[in-house]
């Protein structure tokens, strides 16, 4: 079995179904320098489903389960273009799929599909391998037409704010433009979405939101499947069946927009400065590409990067600021406190005394409180220490293999003190709890992930206020930041009247 | 200057900046490229070990043992069939559930690269060894188109040495699905490769990634015997 081409009839063939004998005959598909298009046949009734599987994206091989003959023979008629998975060029590589050119992050190995040293890339290998020998399909057929236009059926209420914000999402979306949704913790972002995604349906078109997290996949599919119960709604993170479903509505993780190729009208994309490090660029250009280039793109976040909050309040980016929360409570703001070296101190086995009493006093009240640590030897470090007063204190990270559990626990209140990483910084909601940051100074604690932090805080009704600490050995720009960040927005909400006092 | 360069690591992909050795320094050595957390997630199998498998005898409880030996170790030296077809098994690490990440993107999603964060281990563990040639498990066809490459082959690669092709596989299921009991009674999984060349008197190290109950190993090891091979070792990376 070998992935090779060779030419006949002046186009391309598989290896696996030509006649043709030789070695010298055969070439991986980067060996070509431009790759060989048929004109499409217009008489030819393509496969629909193979339709639905491919249009609006860009597949190795592999993730299209068809037989090879059938794909070959849709690419002779001019359905189906084959494109070049990893290239070479001078000075290095450039991957089709994620635009990776970044030398580092290929690798060149001893290939049995081409039988040869092949260069494959290291950056999007989550979504499947993609190398000098591995070609990309696209489908050059028509369209499928978008089924289920659909109405919003969401009656639910939103606050003025909300739904300012929700008539400017209407509006890029019936423009095709780019708009950036600035809006607090707790603002309430889902549900001012319907409208938009109401409307995007009913005008057939393709709607997709992207999140880095996979949890939210799945708190969201529900949640849409309910606003418009006669919209087929896709989840699409890694594993599920629905990965090639062309649906109307589709929820994706970020990993999995990879394989999208103008297949979007929209692109809602959540929580957009939560791309893990390295990740980053790959995903804002696969961003780009799965969605049409008349496209809108709507970005929603509360922590935008330092540029992006400069262009907007500069007014040089198109931008909606919410910054209140839907139960119109101001947004609690971190104060600081300075508590020593507490690296030495938990290394000699002793808690920072104001740390201690802090926790101490959330204990004696029975309220739940989360304890941020900048990682996860440092945090283990200190569990052993809060022992002696809260005996039933635990410790969650990113790994863990009983993380899920520890969460239900916390939020059932088996357990009063969580100690985590920045794992909990996002997503995690409990009601009426405090929080303090150990060792705030940190370089992890960005003003981004400060401000996120913060925003896990009075985010339900009845218990909109709470204690958010800082406990730092010298403050940082950070953290001077991301209290500036967290007064701005309740000075902007009090001016535009988004706060009620009680 | 390479001093301060900082590169990513191959496991977790964080970037870090590796210690300066003086094998570096002198002799241009590459580094590994494997940050100090991920170095630690790499156990080395601890505790009183089965002498045969390197099964830590301490981890599974009194049930796995029998004597100085493992269970396993044990019901196959009282087989006719595979008594003494397997000299020893050294394996460099538990099979932890880092290690078993690792392998995945390593196995199934076909991270060749990943091999070389094992090199400076491999190469020690076969600078003590004796044998004569280094065998690959082989792949079947399917499963080597699939992954793009043997996965054991690579590790021979970076241990510095070259594969002697000496088996080929008959059948193609995957190992991985079978449950332990099919696992130890399936027959004729390897033959002879035609171009092996002569392993009369001689003493292979076969090579693989995870040595579970010893059951691949074995038959490969038996096939090997039955060819005059004298001697048999096998190096896993991992002891589950």
């Amino acid at each position: 079995m070998v992935l090779r081409f060779c030419l006949e009839d002046g186009f391309l063939r598989p290896e696996l179904l030509s006649k043709t004998k030789g070695e010298t005959a055969f070439f991986r598909i980067d060996d070509l320098r431009e790759i060989p298009v048929r004109e499409r046949d217009a008489s030819f009734p393509f496969d629909r489903s193979l339709q639905l599987h491919l249009a609006g994206k860009k597949l190795l091989l592999e993730e299209i389960p068809f037989p090879l003959a059938l794909v070959h023979f849709h690419a002779e008629r001019g359905y189906i273009a084959y494109g070049k998975g990893v290239e070479r060029r001078s000075g290095g590589y450039f991957c089709h799929r994620c635009h990776n050119e970044n030398p580092r992050l290929f690798h060149v190995f001893p290939c049995a599909r081409c039988r040869r040293e092949c260069a494959y890339c290291r950056r999007c290998l989550i979504t499947g391998r993609i190398s000098q020998c591995t070609p990309l399909l696209e489908w050059r057929g028509p369209e499928p037409a978008v089924l289920g236009r659909g109405q919003s059926a969401w009656q639910g209420e939103l606050q003025p704010a909300q739904r300012e914000a929700a008539g400017r999402i209407v509006r890029a979306i019936e423009k095709r433009e780019a708009l950036i949704v600035w809006a607090v913790c707790g603002a309430g972002k889902t549900e001012m979405l319907f409208p938009g995604i109401g409307r995007a349906l009913k005008e057939g078109m393709r709607v997709a939101i992207a999140t880095p997290r996979t949890d939210v996949v799945f708190e969201l599919v529900p949640r849409l499947k309910r606003a418009f119960p006669t919209v087929p709604v896709a989840a699409l993170y890694g594993g599920s069946q629905e990965r090639f479903r062309f649906a109307p509505l589709s929820v994706s993780t970020t990993h999995q927009l990879l394989r999208f190729y103008k297949a979007f009208d929209v692109l809602i994309i959540d929580e957009v400065d939560a791309f893990p490090f390295s990740c980053d660029e790959m995903l804002q250009t696969a961003a780009n590409r799965a969605k049409k280039d008349t496209g809108a793109q709507i970005f929603l976040t509360a922590t935008p990067s330092k540029k992006w909050k400069r262009e907007c309040l500069r007014g040089l980016r198109n931008c909606v600021i919410l910054p209140a929360r839907f139960h119109r409570r101001p947004l609690p703001v971190p104060r600081f406190v300075w508590c020593g070296n507490w690296r030495k101190a938990i290394r000699k086995g002793q808690l920072p005394a104001k740390v201690a009493d802090w926790v101490r006093e959330r204990v004696r009240r029975g309220k739940r409180c989360l304890v941020f640590f900048p990682d996860v030897e440092r945090m283990e470090q200190a569990l052993p220490l809060f022992l002696s007063f809260c005996p039933g204190a635990l410790s969650v990270h990113a790994n863990d293999p009983q993380r899920k559990e520890k969460v239900e626990k916390m939020r059932k209140k088996e357990v009063l003190v969580l100690l985590t990483t920045t794992i909990l910084e996002r997503g995690v909601t409990f009601p009426d709890i405090d929080v303090a940051v150990v060792g705030a100074e940190d370089d992890i604690f960005t003003e981004s992930a400060l401000v996120q932090i913060s925003g896990r805080v009075g985010r339900h009704p009845d218990y909109p206020d709470g204690d958010v600490v800082f406990f730092h050995y010298g403050k940082t720009r950070a953290m001077i930041e991301a209290k500036k960040h967290i007064m701005w927005m309740n000075r902007e909400a009090e001016k535009r009247k988004l706060l009620s006092r009680y | 200057m390479p001093f301060f360069r900082s590169c990513d690591c191959l496991l977790c992909g964080s970037p870090f900046v590796p210690d300066i050795g003086w094998n570096t320094f002198f002799l241009g050595e590459a580094e590994e490229e494997v940050c100090r957390e991920c170095r630690k997630k790499l156990v080395k199998p601890e505790g009183p070990l089965c002498p045969l498998c390197s099964r830590p005898l301490n981890k599974a409880g009194e049930k796995y043992r029998r004597g100085n030996r493992c269970r396993d170790c044990h019901f196959w030296e009282k087989s006719a069939k595979f008594r003494g077809v397997l000299e020893k098994n050294i394996s460099l690490y538990e099979y932890n559930g880092f290690l078993q990440e690792v392998l995945y993107r390593f196995k199934y999603r076909g991270d060749y690269k990943i091999a070389r964060a094992f090199s400076r281990d491999l190469k020690n563990a076969v600078k003590r060894l004796p044998f004569d040639a280094a065998v690959p498990i082989p792949l079947s066809e399917e499963r080597l188109y699939e992954r793009g490459f043997n996965q054991a082959e690579a590790l021979i690669a970076e241990a510095g040495l070259e594969p002697l092709h000496a088996l080929t596989r008959v059948h193609s299921e995957k190992q991985a699905k079978k449950s332990k009991t099919d696992r130890i009674l399936l027959a004729g999984v390897f033959q002879l490769h035609p171009a092996s060349g002569d392993v009369k008197g001689k003493t292979l190290l076969l090579v693989d990634d995870v040595y579970t109950t010893g059951s691949t190993v074995r038959h490969a090891a038996r096939v090997l015997k039955e060819a005059g091979a004298q001697k048999i070792l096998s190096l896993t990376l991992a002891r589950s």
